[in-house]
């Protein structure tokens, strides 16, 4: 059963991102220009929309993977505290859920190292395809925009955090904490320091949001097929490194031992 | 507070000593910093437009790589000697060891500087010191801040093989927003019609942005430098 869930999730993403580019060129309209006033503006058609639909979409998995991260990454310093040893008797939640986040510690690792990894992939997807989209609607490759800075500031600290991973050596995990809490204080003065914005809003009124019925139900289903591709990326990733632990170990017990030389 | 203040002196004062004895890592941060200004001179145009432009650019970069040199250099004396150790060890508080090697850096970051600013000034023949004050707060501001986010690292990095090269690579990122708030007051200060406004904001903003980083650093120095 466990064997399958990757697999799963592969096919799932593989057939939703079949489906949803269909849905995007054969079925979702064309996007309208608006004029000054805010109303549609019939004359102008914009195709190189039909971007969004990726961009936008592994910008967004590109930021749960991010908060996913850091989410793990508090739990593994969590797991690494050593338990209370009060008089109060076990068995409340928060306990049963701090015994499950202790005897889970290293996974929390995995999890964040591979969702950074995923990060890395998808973040760069959408710096290039955010690129690509500006050349043809704003007529530069890249402008020096909040969100292109902040995504590019938060993607470099994501590529140290992935080249501290491989190379630091047995202390990296902590300095991988340290990047990931001054990357967090960081971006907040990059976004006040960089001018205004020309992407469209986000939240509760922004594009995603108020998109026209034909657009949504392919943005959706795009959005969802690559985070099942998110998932499976991470997962496997996670079953390879815990592999690759376990075998550590077993060669380490094996010398110990003196059956292995 | 104030005892704190004074152990973290005596660290500092330690590394200065050191340094002031073989002046190893001074002469050859300042001689480095002198050979970029040279370079930069050649690299980029030299007529006096184009020289105001770049010229804060210049300042700072050549601040952020003679500091990452400086910084590496430092914390590898203590490796050396393998006394990182025994200065964990001493009876005061990890946090003024942390609070003196920084602020030892700090000093050495700023010595350079020093030296670098009046070379930029002279061999680009820019008007730099027109308004010295603002000038060298944001330059003491910046030291501050490189050497408090470094010595983090540094010192996080003290036994992993690749140092002098992960430095850098995780230190530029976090530090932008200070080369970018230096930049643009070093800009304000040389520009044509010199917009002191601009100067003030961004004085005010690397001096949040380094209380924030101080804030955080000595958060977090205690958990990430444990043997």
């Amino acid at each position: 059963m466990k064997k399958l869930v990757i697999p799963a999730f592969t096919l799932l993403a593989a057939a939703g991102i079949a489906i949803s580019i269909y849905l995007i060129f054969f079925q979702a309209p064309l996007q309208y220009g608006l004029n000054e006033d805010g109303k549609l503006n019939g004359s102008s058609l914009f195709f190189n929309q039909k971007i969004f639909y990726f961009h936008t979409a592994h910008a967004m998995l590109m930021i749960v993977a991010v908060v996913m991260a850091g989410v793990s990454s508090i739990l593994f310093l969590l797991s690494r505290r050593a338990e209370p040893e009060d008089g109060r008797a076990p068995g409340s939640a928060l306990q049963a859920v701090m015994a499950f986040v202790r005897t889970h510690g290293p996974t929390w690792d995995d999890i964040a190292s591979a969702s950074v990894d995923v990060a890395i992939a998808f973040g760069a997807i959408a710096l290039v395809t955010g690129s690509i989209w500006a050349k043809a609607a704003w007529d530069v490759w890249w402008n020096w925009e909040p969100r292109l800075t902040i995504t590019l500031l938060l993607w470099m600290v994501l590529v140290g955090y992935g080249l501290v991973r491989r190379f630091a050596g047995p202390s990296a995990d902590r300095v991988a904490a340290g990047m990931a809490i001054f990357g967090g204080v960081s971006s907040y003065f990059v976004y006040t320091m960089v001018g205004q914005d020309s992407h469209p809003a986000a939240g509760t009124n922004g594009v995603v949001a108020t998109l026209g019925p034909g657009m949504r139900g392919a943005f959706l289903l795009s959005a969802l097929s690559i985070l099942c591709w998110y998932i499976a990326l991470v997962m496997s990733r996670v079953q390879s490194t815990r592999a690759e632990r376990e075998l550590r170990e077993l060669r380490e017990r094996g010398l110990d031992l003196g059956v292995l030389q | 507070m104030t005892a704190l203040l004074r152990q973290a002196g005596r660290v500092a004062w330690k590394d200065l000593r050191i340094e002031l004895r073989s002046r190893e890592i001074l002469y050859t941060m300042a001689f480095f910093g002198a050979l970029l200004v040279v370079i930069f001179a050649f690299a980029f145009p030299r007529d006096v437009r184009a020289v105001r432009g770049s010229m804060p650019g210049m300042l700072w970069t050549a601040i952020a790589f003679t500091g990452t040199i400086g910084l590496g250099r430092g914390f590898d004396r203590e490796r050396e000697n393998d006394t990182m150790r025994a200065l964990l060890l001493a009876p005061v508080p990890r946090l003024a060891v942390f609070l003196g090697k920084a602020m030892a850096t700090a000093v050495l970051v700023l010595s350079v500087a020093a030296i670098c600013a009046p070379l930029l000034a002279v061999f680009l023949d820019v008007a730099l010191f027109t308004y010295p004050l603002p000038l060298v707060l944001i330059i003491v501001l910046g030291a501050i801040g490189i050497a408090v986010t470094g010595s983090v690292f540094a010192a996080t990095l003290l036994k992993v093989r690749s140092r002098d090269v992960l430095l850098p690579v995780i230190l530029y990122p976090l530090l932008i927003p200070l080369f970018v708030a230096g930049t643009k007051c070093t800009a304000g200060l040389v520009a044509e019609i010199p917009n002191l406004d601009a100067a003030w904001y961004w004085i005010q903003f690397l001096g949040i942005y380094d209380t924030s980083f101080l804030v955080v650093s000595v958060w977090i120095f205690e958990s990430l430098v444990i043997e």
